[in-house]
């Protein structure tokens, strides 16, 4: 009987830990409505990394930047009004999905692969905001060419991701007998790799370039080989049962994807509200309908590419051309331009 | 004991009473919400997921791990590297700990500081730092894998561990393995039981049969040199920096711990114990073995208990320097297939488990040393 006295403990325990985890200081109930929620609090919150350049993370001064961040911006203009009304959670890669779940936070933008397990497992994902792929990071001076000249090397990857069964598939399939070094954060798992521990880093290719634009030394000292075919789509992603949210995410995102596509920008939004197209006059809100289907302004898509830009500005804001990263647009441009990006329809 | 209580009134029951009742309302309560927030969010409690297929990699294990197979063997594997990792900690803290006692107990000055000195420093510094520090010197300190260090031959210490040259058995080795793993079992048994006589005709049974058997199999010995590969070193035997750190770090750690009890036993026997053996004629060795050490187990034995959990208990740091024990794995499993609650459930339950099964253990030995036949 007193050996059975803690394990019913531990049970009221470990149901307790996770109320707490689920419980809301703001409101009550988890609801459904993620907009009334966000106006009645004030502010979107969302999931973020602190150590992902270009993607998200504070600056010098403290100010978050990166494609997600703005991501998050835009939601917050279409559910608010404001790109500041938003807050930043910094989360771990084992936390993220955990904290949307739990509704510690509105949406997360915070570079997650979209996967059919993680789909399954109780969260949405939207609309992808980037086209990454898995690439290996080797030093130039041990002569690796391709994915077969990797065999029997040490390679260094982090947990919780996509990326540990991407390096596993890669090495079954191609019988590689990679040794993998596996750690529970970024750090870890890049510091390992510059001091020698082993002879690759695999993680996303848009990290592995931030990182390399950062090294000392030239950037081509290291060299960056793609894992495989596949496509990893970061996307955004919700809670399931909040379909109403689920739409104005998915919209704030194309409101930057469209308005690329309709060369409407920070600088232009102003002047083309006297345009005559139609489509120009629906995506800004000047002949009305939009927003109002979404249940926010009617405007905010106007509010979205004035206070952030279009996807092509924001992408070279972060990662692109006027970014320390540079990394070429790639699978991200147009459909018309020959990417994976396209734009859906404002009607 | 049986009767006082049975005479007890309502007076004593009804508030018993009532506070169980309110635990138990307690715990439903908060499973409801549980339940209910669960509910909500479309998530569903089962266990279903440990059969699916476990696509991630694990860095090293004890037991034979490929991905692909299923979860609840990872979570197994996990384990195995746990209990292995817990309990070479838990055996060679404790051979480190009692000569650093003994050490602070002498009357060599030098020794006495040195010993002191370091059980302060160890003590200290929280174990995570200690870890990530001793990970970082072997990264750092150690050369890089295509300049390999050879202190000995068949040695190598590079960056990505320290390789040894292994000695294998050809042939099929098990009836010989059985026969000698069984003659120093019993030899063990019966010198426990203080049959000295008994237990060496027993070591030596077990060098004729093991021999004998050797040559009727027509076994013989290989030796696995391992050589550079390109990368790294393949063949004989590698230890990782992982966990060359997380077990090195550990050792010292828990051994400081260890130290402290072992003296605070020598320490709590009266002076007057040492003296008095001291005029039996006794010498020094001879008192510490005979008259001091039985008393001080028992005061040394309870405490250990509870270190030896917090060893099993710190084992679970072993994932900041990358080592892949039960934590880790869970972690990792918990990341790709979401099932979070039941991921630390089991988690939970694995090492309530095996810190009560230490428990019964050293429950047992401590009855056993206040009895005094220890």
């Amino acid at each position: 009987m007193r050996r059975l006295a803690p394990l019913a403990l531990l049970a009221a325990l470990l149901a307790g830990g996770c109320d707490v985890g689920a419980s809301h200081k703001n409101h009550g109930r988890l609801t459904p409505h993620t907009l009334e929620a966000v106006r009645s609090r004030g502010y979107v919150r969302c999931g973020a990394s602190k150590e992902a350049p270009g993607f998200s993370g504070p600056d010098e001064s403290g100010r978050w930047r990166g494609l997600d961040v703005d991501t998050c911006r835009a939601i917050a203009v279409a559910a608010l009004g404001d790109r500041e009304k938003v807050r930043f959670v910094p989360l771990t890669g084992q936390q993220r999905i955990t904290a949307l779940q739990t509704g510690e936070i509105d949406v997360l933008p915070r570079t997650t692969t979209w996967t059919l397990r993680r789909d399954a497992a109780g969260i949405n994902f939207t609309i992808p905001t980037y086209y990454d792929y898995t690439a290996f990071m080797v030093r130039r001076k041990v002569g690796v060419r391709d994915l077969a000249g990797l065999r029997g090397a040490s390679a260094c990857v982090q947990s919780g991701s996509m990326t540990e069964v991407i390096l596993a598939d890669v090495s079954r399939k191609y019988r590689l007998a990679l040794r993998p070094v596996i750690f529970d954060n970024v750090q870890s798992t890049r510091q390992a790799f510059l001091s020698g521990r082993c002879d690759a880093l695999i993680t996303d290719a848009s990290a592995l370039a931030a990182l390399r634009a950062t090294l000392p030394g030239r950037a081509d000292d290291y060299v960056i080989l793609p894992a495989d075919s596949n496509v990893a789509p970061l996307t955004p992603a919700v809670r399931h049962g909040d379909d109403q949210w689920f739409d104005i995410v998915k919209f704030s995102i194309e409101a930057m994807i469209d308005g690329e596509q309709l060369g409407i920008g920070r600088d232009t939004a102003d002047r083309l509200r006297a345009s005559a197209d139609p489509n120009v006059r629906r995506f800004l809100g000047v002949e009305p309908g939009n927003g109002r289907a979404l249940g926010i302004s009617d405007d905010f898509a106007y509010q979205i590419v004035r206070q952030i830009g279009n996807y092509g500005e924001v992408y070279d804001d972060n990662l692109g051309s006027r970014s320390r990263l540079n990394i070429p647009r790639g699978l991200n441009r147009l459909q018309r331009d020959g990417g994976l990006m396209l734009p859906i329809g404002f009607y | 004991m049986r009767r006082r209580r049975a005479a007890r009134g309502w007076g004593w029951w009804l508030p018993q009473v009532a506070l169980l009742l309110a635990l138990a309302g307690l715990v439903l309560v908060v499973a409801r919400t549980v339940s209910d927030n669960m509910e909500r969010q479309d998530m569903v409690l089962s266990l279903g997921f440990l059969r699916s297929t476990a696509e991630f990699p694990i860095a090293e294990s004890f037991l034979a791990y490929a991905p692909g197979d299923t979860i609840a063997w990872a979570f197994v594997v996990g384990l195995g590297n746990s209990i292995a990792l817990t309990l070479l900690i838990i055996v060679l803290s404790t051979m480190a700990g009692v000569p650093i006692a003994l050490a602070r107990h002498s009357g060599h000055m030098l020794a006495r500081t040195l010993a002191g000195g370091f059980v302060d420093l160890v003590r200290n510094v929280p174990l995570v730092v200690q870890l990530l520090f001793w990970y970082g010197v072997i990264l750092m300190a150690f050369p890089p894998a295509r300049a390999a260090a050879q202190p000995l031959p068949g040695l190598f210490l590079t960056n990505r561990g320290i390789t040894v040259t292994t000695v294998g058995i050809t042939g099929t080795a098990l009836p010989m393995i059985v026969t000698v793993l069984g003659g120093l079992t019993l030899t063990l048994i019966t010198a426990w039981r203080g049959h000295l006589h008994k237990a060496s005709l027993c070591t030596l049974g077990t060098i004729v049969a093991g021999s004998a058997l050797w040559i009727v199999l027509d076994l013989g010995l290989a030796r696995d040199v391992p050589h550079f590969d390109r990368f790294n070193f393949t063949g004989g035997l590698t230890l990782t920096p992982e966990f060359v750190a997380v077990l090195w770090g550990s050792v010292i750690y828990a051994s400081a711990f260890a130290a402290e009890i072992v003296r605070g036993g020598l320490d709590g026997v009266p002076r007057g114990q040492w003296e008095a053996s001291r005029a039996l004629g006794l010498s020094k060795r001879q008192s510490l073995r005979l008259v001091i050490v039985p008393q001080a187990l028992r005061m040394i034995v309870p405490p250990m208990n509870s270190q030896f959990i917090t060893i099993l208990k710190n084992s679970t740091l072993a994932l900041v320097v990358g080592y892949p024990d039960l934590n880790f794995v869970a972690n990792t499993a918990i990341n790709h297939t979401g099932q979070g609650l039941e991921g630390v459930a089991i988690l939970m339950l694995v090492f309530f488990t095996l810190a009560s099964a230490i428990s019964l253990a050293m429950n047992r030995l401590n009855a056993r040393v206040q009895r005094g036949g220890a």
